[in-house]
């Protein structure tokens, strides 16, 4: 592929032919397959259109309906006239690879809508509840001209927060019933919501719930670093309820970014995180290389109890940065 | 292409498997088959993106050049595949996307499996084929479709 080639190609996709939009996609989601080049000039052209998509970072444990409440923010977001992008991330196997993804399920009723483009990510190998390549795909949607661009993260554990430096917004799912206040006052996941969704509000514990996580974040200091007071809300995705309601104070929420001029902070925060988890990854990649197979002198020491694991792997650092 | 020391280097994340979508086509909920040949595929290392029962051939189509899929796999076993399977090649060809082989799984007489090939259909899977033998084949078309795709 030449210059001429990806210009045409990305005047193609700009002009919404689905199949370029996401051959372009593809070649930016797997970098290392590509010319270096290549993706330097489409990221070039790409992000020079962008910083302008207000993205959306959907996060909550595995079952509790993140994809089923995309699926109706869409409908609510189609109806503004937004163009809307989603990722869907879902886990690969830490021993094949291989990866079963079946976010689309629930939102399969728009992908005959060409105001809509949906793309599943697999984790492959990265952990945090992103693909090391999201940022670049959330670059070049956001070029492309989404005006929504929603990140369902892997069903996250207590710890899985990096969906934070990749979002202006943060929808947090919570499942009604599962755990009481002190749950809520546990660190990680429940430090960073926007917004505090209690999903399947249809059932009867949705209310208690939704009373537990109002009263933890009335506390003194639960502000985020905007000063935005996250909201909670009750929804129940399935039935449609509460959606609205929702996707209102979602846009609020982006007025208040827009208004204290945090809005761009956002985009700057996650490029230079986008740089640090591709470079975290190619580090991590040639870590594992080095205790592969047989392994160099330091990793034989380390077998044989000649030396500490500290030591080792400060002495094998000084050799992978060339001290 | 990536350099060789690339290569050496790993970084599974950033590098490409085979991906293969899965789909139910027409109004047949009998999916177990397709998650089990899902499931296999998962096993030997494939992404495969599951859309779930009762598609319609535009979303099939259109799953597929969204997900940029390698092959597609089309389970039915209603007995409208001869109304609907050529429906989603047409939608391929359509969209520019008519590179992407088309496999299908299910209840299909032998004769109806012929003209399925006959008309751009890459492989027609029978009830008594073997995981192993799908997934061969899978890949193969996988091979085949990245080597000329680049």
């Amino acid at each position: 592929m030449d210059r001429g080639q990806v210009e045409a190609l990305i005047d193609k996709a700009v002009s919404g032919d689905l199949r370029s939009i996401s051959k372009l996609i593809s070649i930016v989601e797997f970098p290392a397959e590509a010319d270096p080049h290549i993706i330097e000039a489409i990221m070039r052209n790409l992000m020079g259109r962008g910083g302008r998509a207000h993205v959306i970072g959907v996060t909550g444990s595995p079952g509790v309906g993140k994809s089923t409440l995309i699926s109706k923010m869409i409908s609510e977001f189609r109806r503004k006239q937004y163009r809307v992008a989603v990722i869907g991330i879902d886990p690969s196997s830490p021993f094949t690879l291989g990866s079963f993804m079946g976010n689309r399920i629930r939102m399969q009723i728009h992908s005959s809508d060409p105001g809509v483009f949906i793309r599943s990510m697999a984790t492959r190998g990265v952990r945090g509840g992103l693909s090391a390549s999201t940022v670049m795909v959330i670059e070049a949607l956001d070029g492309l001209g989404f005006d929504k661009i929603i990140v369902e993260s892997v069903g996250a554990g207590q710890t899985d927060v990096d969906i934070i430096n990749i979002s202006h917004t943060i929808l947090n799912l919570l499942m009604p019933g599962a755990g009481d206040e002190i749950q809520a006052l546990k660190a990680g996941l429940m430090e960073i919501g926007d917004i505090y969704v209690v999903n399947k509000g249809d059932k009867p514990e949705a209310d208690l719930t939704l009373k537990q996580v109002i009263d933890v974040l009335s506390y003194e200091g639960f502000e985020r670093e905007t000063g935005w007071r996250p909201r909670a809300i009750k929804v129940s995705a399935v039935m449609g309820t509460g959606v609205e309601e929702l996707c209102g104070i979602i846009e609020e929420h982006l007025e208040y970014l827009r208004r204290g001029g945090y809005f761009r902070d956002v985009v700057v925060k996650r490029r230079i995180y986008g740089a640090q988890i591709v470079l975290r990854h190619i580090l991590e990649s040639r870590v594992d290389e080095i205790f592969r197979g047989e392994g160099s002198f330091i990793v034989k020491m380390l077998a044989n109890g000649e030396i500490d694991p500290f030591t080792a792997s400060i002495k094998i650092l000084d050799r992978l940065l060339g001290r | 292409m990536a350099t060789e020391a690339e290569r050496e280097l790993g970084m599974s994340g950033l590098r490409r498997r085979y991906r293969v979508l899965i789909a139910k086509l027409g109004l047949d909920g009998h999916d177990r088959g397709a998650k089990i040949v899902a499931r296999a595929l998962r096993d030997a290392g494939f992404e495969v993106i599951y859309t779930g029962i009762k598609q319609t051939p535009e979303m099939v189509a259109r799953s597929a050049i969204q997900e940029d899929v390698d092959v597609v796999g089309i389970s039915i076993l209603s007995g409208a595949h001869m109304a609907l399977v050529p429906e989603v090649l047409r939608l391929l060809r359509e969209y520019g996307a008519e590179d992407i082989p088309v496999v299908i799984g299910g209840i299909i007489p032998w004769e109806d499996a012929e003209r399925l090939k006959a008309i751009g259909v890459s492989e027609v899977f029978l009830p008594d084929s073997p995981l192993s033998a799908i997934i061969e084949k899978v890949r193969e078309l996988a091979e085949r479709r990245r080597k000329s795709h680049g």
